[in-house]
Parts: C-alpha cells; structure tokens; sequence
C-alpha cells in the first residue's frame, strides 16, 4: 500500500526532531536562570494542554493566515508540530531522569573535582539517558500513531491513501480499515521490541534513590 | 608544628533553624590522622563535608594548604569562592563515602580511570597503569572488568577508595566507610584504610564508630558534642583518660 514511507518518514523526522526539542526543554527546566525556566516552564504546559490536533491545524492555517509564516512546507508544518507536541511530554521525563540520580553521584563526581559540565556529562547523563530509554520508547510508539492526523493537512499517509480507496470503494470499507490497522501494527512491532530492549538496558548500570 | 594543611576558623553551619556547627577551630597537619567521634546529629559528616565543598558553611572561613576554600580575596575584600575557584582548591581534597557512591555505569577500572583523565589531563596509559596498580593496592587486581553491581559492599569501598587514591590528594575524608557494610566485611576495608596510613604521607580526617580503630591509627581524636569540639588529644587522652562525663557516656555505648 502507498503511503507507508510518508508515515515512516514524518515519524522519522518528528522523533528525533521532538527528542532534540525534549533535551533542550528539560535542561531549559533545569537551568539556573529563573527566565530560561519559567519560559520552557510555559511551552512545555501550552504544548501539553492543549490537543496535538489543534496545534497541526495551528502550525498549518492559523500561522501563515495571521503572522504570514510558512514553515517551509507541509511536510514541516506536521513534523513541527508533533515535534513540539512530543517533545514537550518528554522533556518532562529529560528533566525528571536527571533529577533522580541518586544524589551521592553528584557528590562522588565533586569530590573527584569534576566541573559541572563534567558531573553532568561522564556521571549524571550516562545514567539519566538509561532511565529516559523506555519512556521514550513507548512515546515513540504514540508516536506513530499520531502520525496518522496528518492526513487531515493534506499529507499524504496510510490513512491518507486508505480513506481515498474507501471512498471508491464504499463496500470495502471494513477490509479496508483492518488493513489499515495492520499496517500499522506491523509498523509499531519493531518499536515495541525496541522499547522492551530498551527497559532491559535501563535496569542495569542506574544508581538511584 | 607544620603549617597547617587545613583550619577550620570558627566554622558555623545551619540547617534552617538548626545550628549543627557552633563555632568549629580545628587545624589539621600534613600527614595527621584525625578521628571524629561523637553522637549522631553531633556534626562530625558535615566538617569534613564542608573540606569537601559538598556543604557551604554559614560563616567562617576554611583555609585548605594556604588558600581560602569557600572564599576568594578580590581587591583585599574576602568574596564568596566561585566553581573555579572551588576546583582549584579542592583539587587536594579526596573523599570516600558511607554508601561507596561508585558509577555504576562504569566498570571497576574506568572508575579509577575517568577522574584522572578528564580532571588532571593524564594520559590514558599513565591513568591505566596509576588505576590497575592502585585496585592491586586494595585486592581487587583480579576485578578491573567487573561492574559495582557484581561486588560485594566491602569491595565496593576499597575501590572507592582507590579511585579517590589514584588522584594523589593530600587530605583524604573517610565518611563513615564501614557503617553501611556488613559486620564480616568491615575488617577488609580497615585493613585497607590501615595500609593507607601506614605509608604515611597523606593527612587523613576519618568520621567513625569504630573506636579500637580510631585508637590504632589515628595521631588525634576529636570528640564532637552538640555543634562543638568537646574534648581533643592523642588516643589514650580522650579514648581511656578522660574526665568528661558525657565524652565517657558516650564512649561506654562501645564498650561491650
């Protein structure tokens, strides 16, 4: 079935560009500049209160009618927008991991007379990163399937190409869905395998309270 | 008697409302090996936790081998220290810990390895060579590829102390090393600790329980008491000719 590399594609580009987006809003909370953190502080609740579906129609109709931005494309206005969606669920987690590395890490690297970066970059992060691992995971999976609303903003996906061929052939349409579902079982299998691969890594090698 | 490598100058420290250090003096040798004793909650970790920069005193002023610790001198005025500054000084301050605080994502060796690397610049080969020969020092010659998960309390400390060791301070803070270990392992990681002393060179500050240990290798005992130095001398004063009652009171806990 067509449409199966755009969906591979918008996911591809969505996770890493929300898990750049994650790392840079988790630290921005952690930061020790009170603007930096109250300004992350509002993206992350603007972006997680309100639905992933209104933000892509956001990034597609509302900012090129009333700022006169185009984000390059739609391709980009999608990606964009599950993009900041994602990534401001998962900074949470970014910010959450670091902060619950045991303590006694933080202590052990300074009495090794580590520099901050350096307590954060060989002690805390190493360990934080196999704590984020499943979470990502599983958001990574959410993921894929939110990929399917771009279909609404003309992209063309599975979902996208499934609901033309329904609407050719209307008796088709339960076959047509339970394909559709397949497809996109198939395409979430490796990702569940990645994220039990990826819980497995997380209980090994993490000192925490 | 030497210039002094550390002096605590009427040292407070407070936690909220509770004042845990009253007023600390304290000087401590090249080479001294100090024991603070004292009850719980007298505030024996939190001294050698301030030498470490892991707690900033609330006034007072801590001088580490002739430079301020927690305070630099700007145009003749005394400033608070910044993070350079603290890494400057610290540098000679080493430190193991009650719950051992090894990486654990990091094998026994690469413990040893990463601080003198990443800290002092020294070359991988020569980090190698000074980490291997220090775990042989400790007994774990046979365990550099091991991760901390895979080994028992007692020798997670002694590589603690090796990879505080490997950095060459010339104060080395023990916290509580043996409290969080199980009765049989305990005698390992003294002996270790004993070993250390004998070599001589390095001045020692230890926060223990363990007062026939304290006896046997320290030059000096502190006793603490509520926020302050209640009693001080060499083993045989405070340990068996005191006149202190609440010193005595305490000491007869260990006496079995």
């Amino acid at each position: 079935m067509k449409g199966i590399n755009i969906t591979i594609t918008v996911l591809i580009a969505s996770a890493i560009l929300s898990y750049l987006v994650a790392f840079i809003a988790g630290f921005g909370r952690l930061s020790n500049n009170i603007f930096i953190r109250k300004f992350t502080g509002f993206y992350v609740e603007v972006f997680r209160g309100t639905s992933l579906i209104v933000q892509l129609f956001w990034f597609y109709y509302a900012l090129p009618g009333l700022f006169d931005i185009h984000l390059a494309s739609d391709f980009w206005a999608a990606v964009i927008a599950i993009a900041m969606n994602y990534g401001a669920y998962m900074s949470e987690i970014v910010r959450g991991s670091i902060l619950s590395v045991a303590k006694g890490q933080r202590e052990a690297a300074t009495a090794l007379n580590m520099s901050r970066f350096q307590r954060m970059r060989l002690v805390i992060l190493p360990q934080a990163v196999r704590m984020m691992l499943p979470e990502f995971g599983n958001y990574l999976i959410q993921m894929l399937k939110a990929t399917s609303l771009v279909s609404l903003v003309g992209l063309t996906d599975i979902l996208y190409h499934g609901d033309i061929f329904r609407s050719t052939h209307l008796s088709l349409a339960p076959t047509v869905y339970i394909l559709i579902l397949v497809f996109y079982f198939i395409l979430a299998l490796p990702l569940i395998w990645l994220t039990r691969w990826a819980e497995k890594q997380s209980s090994k090698g993490v000192a925490s309270e | 008697m030497a210039k002094p490598i550390a002096v605590y100058n009427d040292v407070h420290k407070s936690f909220g409302d509770v004042e845990v250090l009253k007023g600390i003096d304290l000087e401590i040798a090249p080479a001294e090996k100090v024991a603070l004793i004292g009850p719980s909650g007298s505030g024996k970790t939190t001294i050698i936790r301030m030498l470490m920069t892991l707690e900033q005193p609330t006034s007072g002023t801590i001088v580490v081998d002739g430079q301020y610790l927690w305070h630099m001198e700007k145009n003749g005025e005394l400033v608070p220290a910044n993070e350079k500054h603290l890494r400057q000084v610290r540098g000679d301050i080493g430190m193991v810990f009650q719950h051992f605080n090894l990486f654990p994502h990091m094998s026994i060796l690469e413990n040893c390895m990463v601080a003198p690397i990443n800290v002092k610049g020294v070359p991988k080969k020569e980090a190698r060579e000074r980490s291997v020969e220090m775990l042989e020092k400790v007994g774990l010659g046979d365990k550099l590829d091991d991760y901390p998960s895979q080994l028992s309390g007692g020798q997670k400390q002694r590589v603690a102390m090796a990879r505080a060791l490997v950095m060459r301070p010339k104060i080395m803070l023990f916290d509580e090393v043996t409290s969080a270990l199980d009765p049989e392992l305990v005698g390992e990681v003294l002996e270790v600790i004993r070993d250390i002393a004998k070599e001589g060179e390095m001045a020692m500050v230890l926060v223990t329980h363990e007062m026939d240990f304290a006896r046997d290798i320290a030059d000096r005992v502190v006793f603490l008491d509520e926020g302050r130095i209640a009693e001080q001398g060499t083993p045989e004063q405070v340990l068996e000719n005191s006149e202190s009652e609440r010193l005595n009171s305490f000491l007869s806990r260990f006496r079995s």
